[in-house]
């Protein structure tokens, strides 16, 4: 036998299921931890994408439970149930899915997730996996006990009955595996669900973990996410193979009724001009076109300028929710979000929201954290490989008044950032959907947008900056100048200057000054007064006097209060401006120093202030 | 020597209580010491700070910091130092400042510029100040005889005769050394401590006539005031030998035409005539050096050597550029791979004589 002849009798096909078997790390199955982590976001995923079809808000319930050397994890929902039949193929073969075909956003797209979760369970436990559905009140509950025949990526089932429920309606799985129960910060079932919950506030969780305490993370909103529609196909970025493939196999007759019901965002006028620019009788039956004719219609397609995909294909959080979300989880002193129009890569619409919090109980130095989402899925593992990271490390905060070390990469700061991407296909970088790839379009909108969410803060931050100058000044004024005058008294072995007058100049103030002298038998008093402030300042200045008072000027307005005199001037004082006020006494008179009335005491230095 | 010391820190003072009796914010007027700041002064041929200025005043909160901290080293330096003829370094000065509060220093590197900026402002050097740098340990070999005057009564001494193999240890205050004969032909300035050695061991000194000087990486003052009293006063030509890289071009710059840093002493510090001897980067093609590669940080400190004003000649712009191309550096070290007497026999005098020395 030939060398070839030997090789081909061991060539055959490998099932899917066996595939993934041997290489369940793709899947997100790699450590005993993360199995368990990935096996319940499979579970709750499914339950919150048919709870959201069904319009139903989800309650959802998990239980983790330690069973000797292994954990059995109990998801249940409230959803609206699976018919018998279709139980085992959704549960325990893979590629198998209402999803695939459809252009709209959901959570699970291919249809491996929940079955790759069963594929595990198996194969660390040896056992199948149990589930229970019910359709509706009136409608009994079906029980199955499924394995994967992994050769054939079939389902076989072990076990089918009927079974009393106490839900109306729902799906309950239960499965066992290997695993590890953490409960650290975020990369745990605990930290999971809580990022589920800051984008899902529509959801109510329950979890019970293996010692028995239970956490609810509670609605923060009783209205369903705005429902996403299924779309066809948008022209922007669409491939050639694709395209060749639609006219292919399509039903249509003439190719600008293939245009126009085969890709979104396509009107009969703008068929008519792709036909034009391509050089296509709009007439012809598309089945015919060649592939040359093929190729210039995929360039009339990048000439025209096309619309926008619809938006109704997508569902984002929306901004009021994710503010909701983040205050949930943090304390925080400032907020901003921003929500992208929708955009397009390769024919696939998709949206970016950003989320940014600031200050409050956030760490002061050390990273800011990122929070992603796609599709309202939390993104826990391999940050440094997702093009949200990427963008975040590409925005230069420091423009944006956060520190970054070195010019890139993430920002320092106390800040969190959420990022979420919405998508009728989210391009992620492996199937176990943990990081999204660097497609540019991707990484461009959610630059923009952190750098939207960005500016607010350097706005926030700016005002703020205001207020703590004043702060600052009060400190130059209060600690560090009166040692600058004495140590310079020290040295030049002087009296202490007179800091006032400065102390003025630095805080924008009313500097109100006060000197006498013996002069021909009297005392003679001046007061000077200077503006050095940006504003005009409109005030009285009273001075109250033991005696009456000669020579007074310029002139003062006296009220006699019982045994002493009031003695005021009404003062004008444009910026920058002084004047100056005189009298004399008699010298066993007693003065009381000058008093402004009419202006805030913190802008006067100087006097005293009613 | 010390009043007038003592005399310009109080006019330092007076300025600034004058100042505050005037009601005008206190401050003070500073030279910025930046690469854009430096000219050539053609009277005294060396680099000296231009006209840009930069003021420091009580209007922020960190020049008042500074000014309050400049008010306590002026009384440092008055009180405990002129009044008492006592002296400190500048590392203890940044631990005398611990119990300042306010006025204390964050690290050494500010009370540093800090001393900088006072022998800007007043025009003396720290030494008038007694304020001593760390270590000095630069070291001279060569036929020249000096008589220094210490603590403990002046010692003379020749600098080949009377020291031992490591050569004369270079006081921080170089003010203190007479310089009484010589023999010397030519002043070598060498970068690193090996080169040095070999020299001395290839007996280079005595054959040429040299002194020869350690500078150990970028040049404390006293060295460079040392090298410059040599030129100055005795009038020998001074050359300097340093690896081939960026970083050594900028202590040869220091010696020739003044460090960025201490632009205001330029005219004590600065040997304009000093001739750049190697490795220069054509050495590395001319002499097929063993090289290593130019590293980013390398890159980086050649081209901005492109724009430094004191770089600007046909000559480093001509060096500069082929290393860049080149991508490669050599140490002086590199000519013992052909053999330990070549750069003594060789390359050295025939460098020499390129330069017109012999």
């Amino acid at each position: 036998m030939e060398i070839a002849e030997e090789l081909a009798k061991q060539q055959k096909a490998i099932s899917v299921a066996e595939f993934f078997e041997k290489n369940r790390q793709i899947l997100g199955f790699d450590s005993a931890p993360r199995a368990l982590i990935t096996c319940v976001k499979e579970a709750v995923d499914n339950a919150l994408d048919a709870c959201e079809e069904a319009s139903i808000l989800p309650d959802i319930f998990v239980q983790i439970k330690r069973t000797g050397d292994l954990y059995q994890v109990v998801v249940e929902d409230n959803g609206p149930g699976i018919v018998p039949d279709e139980i085992p193929r959704v549960f325990a073969k893979l590629l198998y899915g209402s999803r695939f075909h459809t252009l709209r956003q959901s959570r699970g797209q291919q249809g491996i997730g929940i079955s790759a979760a069963v594929l595990y369970s198996q194969l660390t436990s040896g056992k199948p996996v149990k589930i229970i559905s019910k359709i509706g009140p009136g409608q009994p509950a079906r029980l199955c006990e499924v394995m994967i025949n992994t050769a054939k990526n079939e389902p076989e089932v072990l076990k089918e009955e009927t079974v009393d429920w106490d839900r109306p309606r729902g799906t309950r799985v239960e499965m066992e595996m290997e695993g590890s129960y953490v409960r650290s910060r975020r990369q745990s079932v605990y930290g999971s669900l809580k990022s589920v919950a800051i984008v899902n506030p529509h959801a109510r969780i329950t979890l019970v973990e293996p010692d028995g305490a239970t956490e609810v993370f509670e609605r923060a909103t009783e209205s369903l996410p705005k429902k996403a529609q299924a779309i066809q196909p948008h022209p922007e970025g669409i491939e050639l193979g694709e395209l060749i493939k639609l006219l292919r196999y399509t039903e249509r007759k003439k190719l600008k009724v293939f245009l126009k019901e085969t890709f979104s965002s396509i009107g009969t006028i703008t068929a008519q001009e792709i036909c034009k620019l391509s050089l296509l009788d709009p007439e012809r039956p598309p089945q015919g076109l060649g592939h040359e004719e093929a190729k210039r219609l995929l360039s009339a397609f990048k000439k025209i300028k096309v619309k926008s995909p619809p938006v109704d294909c997508l569902s984002p959080i929306g901004e009021e929710l994710i503010k909701a979300g983040l205050q949930k989880e943090y304390k925080l002193d400032f907020m901003a979000t921003a929500t992208r129009p929708v955009s397009v890569y390769s024919g696939n619409p998709f949206q970016i929201e950003v989320g940014l919090g600031y200050g409050g109980d956030l760490e002061k130095e050390g990273r800011v954290e990122i929070q992603r989402f796609a599709n309202r899925v939390p993104l826990v593992y391999q940050q440094g490989a997702c093009a949200i990271t990427h963008a975040v490390e590409s925005v230069p905060w420091k423009n944006y008044s956060l520190a970054q070390a070195g010019g890139g990469g993430v920002p320092l700061g106390p800040a969190v950032l959420l990022v979420h991407v919405a998508s009728t296909n989210i391009p992620f970088t492996s199937e176990s959907k943990d990081a999204i790839a660097d497609l540019p379009e991707i990484l461009e909108e959610i630059e923009l947008g952190l750098k939207e969410v960005g500016r607010r803060l350097r706005r926030y931050l700016a005002r703020q900056g205001a207020l703590s100058d004043r702060r600052e000044k009060e400190e130059i004024i209060r600690k560090i100048l009166p040692r600058m005058a004495r140590k310079l008294s020290d040295i030049l072995g002087i009296e202490e200057p007179d800091i006032g007058p400065v102390v003025a100049k630095i805080m924008g103030n009313l500097l109100v000054r006060q000197e006498s002298c013996q002069q021909d038998g009297l005392i003679s008093v001046r007061i000077e007064l200077e503006n050095h402030s940006d504003l005009k300042r409109a005030f009285k200045l009273h001075e109250v006097l033991s005696v009456e008072a000669v020579a007074v000027s310029p002139p003062a307005r006296v009220v006699p209060m019982g045994d002493a005199y009031d003695y005021h001037w009404k003062i004008t004082l444009g910026p920058g401006e002084r004047t100056s006020l005189d009298y004399r006494l008699l010298p066993d008179a007693t003065f009381s120093g000058p008093v402004v009335e009419g202006l805030d005491p913190d802008i006067v230095t100087g006097a005293r202030v009613i | 020597m010390s009043s007038l010391a003592q005399e310009k820190l109080l006019d330092l003072a007076r300025s600034l209580y004058r100042q505050f009796q005037e009601g005008i914010v206190p401050h003070i007027a500073l030279p910025s010491r930046t690469k854009n700041n430096i000219e050539y002064s053609s009277e005294e041929e060396v680099w000296v700070y231009g006209d840009q200025e930069t003021t420091r005043s009580v209007k922020t909160v960190r020049g008042a910091r500074t000014l309050l901290k400049t008010v306590h080293l002026a009384d440092l330096l008055i009180k405990e130092h002129l009044q008492n003829n006592r002296g400190s370094t500048l590392r203890e000065i940044y631990y005398i400042s611990e119990n300042w509060e306010l006025a204390k220093f964050h690290e050494q590197a500010e009370s540093d510029r800090l001393i900088e900026d006072l022998e800007i402002v007043t025009g003396l050097q720290r030494e008038e100040y007694h304020i001593r740098p760390e270590e000095d340990g630069a070291a001279i070999f060569g036929p020249l005889r000096i008589k220094e005057k210490t603590r403990r009564g002046a010692r003379e001494m020749h600098c080949q005769e009377d020291v031992g193999e490591a050569g004369y240890q270079i006081p921080f205050n170089v003010e203190s050394i007479e310089f009484k004969e010589h023999d010397a032909k030519m002043v070598i300035a060498i970068e690193t401590g090996g080169m040095y050695a070999r020299l001395i061991e290839n007996g280079f000194d005595r054959e040429f006539d040299a002194i020869l000087v350690h500078l150990k990486g970028q040049p404390a003052r006293s060295t460079r005031r040392l090298i410059r009293r040599l030129n100055a006063e005795l009038s020998i030509p001074v050359v300097v030998f340093t690896d081939g890289d960026p970083w050594s071009y900028r202590i040869f710059a220091s010696i020739a035409y003044g460090a960025i840093k201490s632009a205001h002493l330029s005219e004590h510090l600065v040997t304009p005539s000093a001739k750049f001897l190697g490795v220069q980067p054509s050495d590395i093609v001319d002499y097929n050096l063993s090289t290593d590669k130019l590293t980013d940080q390398d890159l980086h400190a050649l081209k901005s050597e492109l724009t430094d004003p004191r770089f600007n000649t046909p000559y480093w712009e001509k060096q500069i550029k082929f290393q860049i191309d080149l991508k490669r550096k050599a140490e002086q070290q590199a000519f013992a791979g052909k053999g330990l007497d070549y750069v003594t026999r060789t390359y050295l005098p025939k460098r020499l004589q390129e330069l017109g020395i012999i």
